[in-house]
């Protein structure tokens, strides 16, 4: 079976409307070259369901989102995100602020088919008054604890960015973390990857390479090639985050998003976008982040 | 002897993880980082914690840039994981909110009104999970009315103890705040009904200068005492984990630890 497909293929598959899940942890492995294909598009009203980093503040400056489901949104080594706190402080987008690990037992029991997980994160925390549909559950058993029932997460669509993939949707991320990808994929009704690379299935002929195998092909509707496509956030081991890059970008969070839109994205195809900040080698030299 | 206020924060906030032994150690910031790697080379040789991504280290790795200096990998440390370590408890986290109150209750998500904040800041990250599932203690660089708040945090990221907030009214069974270290003071949760309590003030401050700081009413400990200065080889194992000397930025002007 051929999935593949290209970016402007996966970015087509949104509708507005849907709960879309994007894998990655905030300035690391995101899938920003879908991220730029989505803002070209005229979708609206998504709910966005992230560990968010630019692809939150992307989404938010172009009035995409009407819904965020999030723990944090953070460019680790630029810690606040210029785009999400223009959106958030003007009231423009709803929240659901969770806890992160209350984000993943979400994630986890979409992928159950369970309409929930019971966990007492949450309790105590505003996370209760901020979110009233989290209800609670109190264990049938002697010990009569209450617990939140964290709510699935089920999304609609979801996109994660990796190393490697061949046709058919299988796939490697060779990075130290794989994140939660595994999970935003399980969740979903269809998930999509874009990858650094596309390989022939015997390149993942290695026991050991099969450990950096989380995510199964029979989740994966579609396959794009993206070479740099999780830049301007890192893709390890291959490059780190371009922090001066995100700096610029956060920068044009003060009224100047205009600029970067039309600079980096608008009518900009990938290999445009990749000449544009400097080229592969250059991207490639982005050293890994150290924290 | 010589030695900076931020020296004097980075070994009294070491003293936290004292008697912690195999316990993983999280903790953000420069300051945590460093008084996290301090505590397991001078006296908690026991303690788990990361390069500060994904791997468990058998030695602290030095911060800031690291020449060829390899982290000495003893194991994973995924994300995945760091929740499942969480659940079970075995984690002391080493934080510093924007927000903090007199129950000792968190907040790093906004400042202001929650629905249309004055300031949005990072979201509630894993502060509810730590809070309610193993031990936490903070690092405050400006002890000021701004951060220790009176009434609640704007939105309570950490738990506390509030009992208000509690289901039931009855104290979370995991919830253990330790100890909070400031530019000011060391203080513990060891009061009144865990009220904040300080137990020991930095060389040249007054009770009486943390408590106006201070948006509530502090506890004074019976025996409190004076901050105990670094030792000779603290400083120089705060040379070999801080080898480019980025402590001497947190505080302006990097002020003496003896004023």
């Amino acid at each position: 079976m051929d999935k593949q497909l290209s970016i402007a293929d996966i970015a087509a598959q949104v509708e507005s409307g849907m709960t879309l899940g994007i894998g990655g942890w905030g300035a690391r492995r995101k899938p920003m070259a879908f991220i730029r294909e989505l803002l070209k598009t005229d979708v609206k009203d998504l709910t966005v369901v992230s560990y968010g980093g630019p692809d939150v503040g992307m989404l938010a400056a172009t009035g995409k989102i009407k819904k965020l489901i999030f723990g944090f949104v953070s460019m680790d080594l630029v810690p606040l995100e210029g785009h999400f706190r223009v959106a958030r402080q003007a009231g423009e987008i709803e929240v659901m602020e969770i806890d992160e690990g209350m984000f993943q037992l979400g994630l986890k029991a979409a992928a159950a088919r369970l309409p929930f997980l019971p966990t007492r994160v949450g309790l105590a925390s505003d996370v209760m008054t901020t979110n009233p549909e989290l209800k609670t559950i109190r264990s049938p058993y002697d010990d009569g604890e209450e617990f939140v029932a964290m709510p699935a997460l089920n999304l609609d669509m979801a996109v994660c960015h990796v190393n490697q993939a061949d046709r058919q949707g299988n796939s490697r991320i060779s990075g130290p973390d794989p994140f939660f990808d595994e999970w935003f994929c399980r969740a979903a009704s269809k998930a999509y990857l874009t990858c650094e690379e596309v390989v022939d299935t015997q390149a993942f002929n290695d026991p050991l390479i099969a450990l950096q195998m989380p995510i199964e092909r029979n989740l994966i509707q579609g396959v794009a090639l993206a070479s740099y496509g999780a830049h301007p956030t890192s893709c390890g081991p291959l490059y780190g985050i371009d922090v001066s890059h995100l700096q610029g970008y956060n920068a044009a969070a003060k009224g100047s998003w205009e600029d970067y839109f039309a600079e980096y994205v608008d009518q900009v195809d990938l290999d445009s976008y990749t000449a544009a900040v400097g080229g592969g080698e250059a991207i490639q030299a982005l050293p890994l982040p150290v924290f | 002897m010589n030695y900076s206020l931020a020296e004097l924060c980075i070994c009294a906030a070491a003293e936290t993880f004292r008697g912690d032994g195999e316990c993983m150690i999280t903790s953000i910031g420069l300051v945590p980082r460093l008084a996290a790697s301090m505590a397991k080379l001078s006296f908690e040789p026991d303690l788990m914690m990361t390069e500060g991504e994904a791997y468990l280290v058998s030695e602290p790795v030095p911060v800031g840039p690291r020449g060829d200096y390899q982290p000495k990998i003893e194991g994973l440390m995924t994300y995945e994981k760091v929740f499942t370590i969480i659940s079970r408890g075995q984690r002391h986290a080493m934080v510093t909110p924007v927000q903090l109150d007199q129950y000792g209750q968190m907040n790093i998500s906004i400042v202001g009104e929650y629905e249309k904040p004055k300031t949005a800041l990072l979201g509630v990250r894993g502060y509810p999970g730590n809070t309610i599932s193993n031990a936490n203690s903070m690092f405050v660089p400006s002890h000021d009315q701004r951060t220790f708040v009176s009434g609640e945090v704007d939105m309570v990221g950490g738990i506390g103890y509030n009992p208000a907030r509690w289901p039931g009214g009855v104290k979370p069974a995991f919830l253990d705040l330790r100890r909070i270290v400031s530019n000011l003071a060391v203080m513990d949760f060891n009061g009144q009904d865990h009220a904040i309590r300080v137990i020991s003030l930095h060389p040249g401050v007054s009770f009486d200068e943390v408590q106006d700081n201070t948006g509530f009413s502090l506890e004074r400990a019976n025996d409190l005492v004076q901050t105990s200065p670094p030792a000779a080889e603290q400083l120089a194992i705060l040379e070999r984990l801080d080898p480019h000397g980025l402590r001497k930025t947190i505080f302006r002007d990097n002020p003496p630890g003896e004023r």
